[in-house]
């Protein structure tokens, strides 16, 4: 992973190219009116070319408002899809639209857009279809209850296993994509708590995953999605779809990119 | 102790029970959400026939003397029980949500239609 280090020490290069792609920030939200506003604020201060879509799950406070007066398109959802449904509502939006690339920043805060570089320098470089952000990939610096910590570890296990490429964060949601994975997401994504089906997903449709170390920060605002026993069905679940998932075709259909 | 016969037909009915429910998450007829309730009865079902002395033993903690069927019975019943409520729950949100979506599409093609 050594070359990884480097890509964000030439951001100036990167920007450069990435102005000739039209591309999209999908960000999904779920009562983050405290939070929202600055993520959008500090993907406009990375790179003011890019759009932003901010994909509402149902929220009962002023999410959607405050994203729409910072001048983000604003997807309001008619009731809560959970985070498998928002998101894939972005990726429909890109594929809509014919966005080249799609980066997933989470409205909560705990993505930070200036590492947005690091993210996308694989997929510029064509050397991935869809990138990850992990926290472990270099160390550890996230600091995390111990149940989570081994339910992230075991999910990498099975997971690098399953794709025979190594894995280390499967549950990270700073992730970018080209066109393939904007097309392939939009056809096909996975309920309720998407990621680690999602990096399988990619890997059986034949498309290249890379994963690149980020830190992530402390959020800032609201309070995460997962409970105690949340946990527990969310690793059983989990488990079981990929376990399923092997047993799929996975000559999917979708549209080639174009 | 369940005859023996009795004890395969049981374990084959539940593993019938378990293929049929993994072929339909598969097939993406069946979300995993939902497969969990069905694989944990199979599971149990599984674990009741192939164990052939278990529903005697658990009748007696529950102090059924004179007929340890009548406990599986109750079991069953009890699980309908819940997977029904269960059911109805998920209907009445269903139900919830189509009204909002129609709501929503009115109000967008009417919306369209003074727009000329």
């Amino acid at each position: 992973m050594a070359e990884l280090a480097a890509s964000p020490s030439r951001p100036d290069g990167l920007l450069a190219r990435l102005a000739e792609l039209r591309r999209l920030a999908i960000v999904p939200a779920l009562n983050e009116e405290e939070c929202v506003g600055r993520v959008i604020d500090e993907i406009r201060e990375f790179d003011p070319g890019f759009e932003i879509v901010v994909v509402d799950d149902g929220s009962t406070d002023r999410t959607a408002g405050v994203a729409v007066d910072r001048g983000a398109h604003v997807v309001r959802l008619p009731f809560n899809l959970g985070i498998g449904g928002a998101v894939q509502t972005g990726y429909r939006y890109a594929f809509e639209r014919g966005y080249d690339i799609a980066v997933q920043v989470d409205g909560d805060g705990q993505h930070d857009p200036a590492q947005l570089p690091t993210l996308l320098g694989p997929l510029l470089d064509n050397q991935a279809d869809m990138v990850v952000g992990s926290r472990f990939a270099v160390g550890e610096g996230y600091r995390s209850s111990f149940a989570r910590r081994l339910g992230i570890r075991l999910f990498a296990r099975v997971v690098s296993a399953v794709v025979r490429q190594r894995v280390t964060d499967t549950t990270s949601g700073f992730r970018a994509v080209n066109r393939r994975g904007i097309a392939l997401f939009a056809a096909d994504y996975p309920h309720d708590y998407p990621e680690v089906e999602a990096t399988v997903m990619v890997v059986k449709q034949g498309l290249r995953l890379k994963e690149v170390p980020v830190a992530m920060r402390e959020r800032v605002g609201g309070r995460s999605s997962i409970t105690a026993f949340g946990s527990v069905y969310y690793m059983v679940k989990v488990l079981l779809a990929i376990f399923v998932g092997l047993f799929r075709r996975h000559a999917f259909p979708y549209e080639e990119a174009r | 102790m369940t005859p023996l016969p009795v004890s395969i037909a049981a374990a084959i009915a539940s593993f019938v029970l378990l293929v049929v429910v993994f072929e339909l998450i598969r097939s993406r007829r069946l979300r995993e959400r939902y497969a969990l309730l069905w694989l944990l009865t199979g599971g149990l079902l599984l674990a009741l026939s192939v164990w052939r002395d278990g529903l005697n033993t658990i009748a007696g903690w529950v102090g059924v003397r004179t007929y340890p069927p009548a406990v599986l019975g109750a079991l069953g019943a009890l699980f309908i029980l819940v997977v029904l409520l269960h059911y109805s729950t998920v209907i009445s949100r269903l139900s919830d949500q189509s009204t909002i979506l129609a709501q929503r599409l009115a109000l967008l093609e009417q919306q369209l239609r003074e727009r000329g």
